[in-house]
């Protein structure tokens, strides 16, 4: 089997955007301890979600991350399905499709491969309030009506290639309108409807303070991907969930 | 002669088991490649814990609240159990606070809490590791501004291959007794 270098996994240098970051970004995350502020650090993120060929060449060259050879424990029975076989995307898997189907386990493998890691959901909130012209577009109304839209949409079809959508004003292209992605601290998002259903005798479920409300209660969009998120196991997969990487600015102090 | 028979039979023994070291099942915790440093600053692989079932739990040590409660709770199981099977089990905290969480802080939750070391491991890993192992179990958690965490709590079963068997977060020193006769069945003998 040949891959083209263009559809190999190394990114080349322009794949990373740097992110200027905030030291107090709007999330909508609304913890008691933070008052809804988070501190974004500059970092830099993939311009497209990790695609089909580049999780092939990760996994070519990481046989235990291959499909049948990975342990249950790290990626369900569904990890990678879609593909005709373990080192083989088949005729109805393109390679630049974005990779669905891993779970956080292999995505974290992968961006560690890379010498990154996953995006937080902080980074990735932050790079997904951009629009086309702004770097926090969430305020307008329409910026939130085409997110919607998007979610509104039944995802029977197949899914685009990345990077075919408009890229935004920082030049990153899929926070919205293609895939769902893994964030690092997906489970960090304590709002599962088991912890919130609980009864008095599970009320000692939490040490200590800091329960999560959700402020901005308009931005559906955002709110839908953490109820998402924040109901996944690390070893699930979906269909419509991806992932990017994300790194420390090279050079730069933690 | 006798001798020679006896070191063949020790062989035999020796070798056997290194067979059944193989197969690790597919659902095992113990593949997880992580580096455990416990209360007496002795590292090991998490790996190295297979062979017994274990009751485990992420815990911080400056925590005051639940935390204490999963010390209490695991001492309530082992009450709950007769001699034989108390010697079957052990227990292990990880500290989801490496930062702080040193060996002399472990060392002093260790001592205050009068844990046996033959069967309590209060341990540290890096911080990538212990975000592997909360979602291996199933824990979540955050770190807050102040230097606690929010997380969940629960003590996880977990028998001698390292598969999660069954939970509890009812938490005390009496022992929820569901999770108590799961603990049981685990440590009873194969026929």
């Amino acid at each position: 089997m040949t891959l083209h270098a263009s559809l190999t996994g190394t990114p080349a240098e322009n794949d990373w955007v740097r992110l200027p970051g905030n030291p107090a970004f709007a999330t909508v995350l609304d913890y008691a301890d933070s008052g809804g502020k988070a501190r974004v650090a500059p970092f830099e993120m993939s311009r497209r979600p990790v695609t089909n060929a580049q999780f092939l060449a990760f996994v070519t060259a990481n046989p235990r991350w291959r499909r049948g050879a990975v342990p249950a424990v790290f990626a369900e029975a569904r990890y990678l399905d879609h593909w005709r076989g373990p080192l083989q995307l088949g005729n109805d898997v393109r390679p630049q499709q974005p990779v669905t189907r891993i779970s956080w386990f292999a995505a974290r493998a992968y961006c560690e491969w890379q010498s990154a890691r996953l995006p937080r959901w902080a980074e990735w909130e932050y790079a997904a309030a951009a629009d086309g012209s702004r770097s926090d577009a969430r305020a307008d109304p329409a910026w939130r009506e085409r997110i919607l839209s998007w979610y509104a949409k039944p995802s029977t079809h197949a899914l685009a290639d990345v990077g075919t959508g408009s890229a935004d004003v920082n030049g990153i292209h899929d926070l919205h309108g293609l895939v769902w992605e893994w964030v690092d601290d997906y489970a960090a998002m304590l709002v599962s409807s088991d912890n919130r259903q609980q009864g008095d005798k599970d009320i000692l479920q939490f040490c200590g303070a800091g329960a999560l409300s959700t402020k901005d209660r308009e931005n559906y969009a955002v709110l839908m991907r953490i109820a998402m998120l924040s109901a996944l196991e690390a070893d699930d997969t979906t269909a419509n969930l991806g992932f990017r990487c994300a790194r420390e600015i090279p050079g730069a102090t933690p | 002669m006798k001798a020679l028979r006896r070191c063949l039979a020790l062989f035999l023994i020796a070798t056997s088991a290194g067979a059944a070291e193989i197969a690790l099942p597919s659902d095992s915790i113990y593949w997880l490649d992580a580096t455990l440093s416990d209360q007496s600053g002795v590292t090991a692989p998490l790996s190295a814990r297979r062979g017994k079932p274990q009751l485990v739990a992420l815990f911080y040590t400056s925590c005051k609240f639940v935390c204490p409660l999963i010390i209490d709770s695991a001492k309530g199981v082992e009450r709950g159990l007769d001699p034989r099977e108390r010697e079957a089990l052990n227990v292990l905290l990880v500290s989801l606070d490496p930062a702080r969480d040193d060996t002399a802080a472990l060392a002093s939750v260790a001592r205050k809490r009068r844990l046996d070391p033959a069967h309590w491991t209060l341990a540290r890993t890096d911080d990538g590791s212990v975000r592997k192992l909360a979602a291996l179990l199933g824990v979540r958690y955050r770190a807050l501004d102040d230097g606690e965490f929010n997380h969940t709590s629960a003590l996880y079963l977990i028998d001698a291959e390292g598969r999660k068997v069954a939970s509890t977060s009812q938490l005390g020193p009496v022992p929820d007794p569901e999770f108590l006769t799961q603990v049981r069945a685990a440590l009873s003998p194969r026929p």
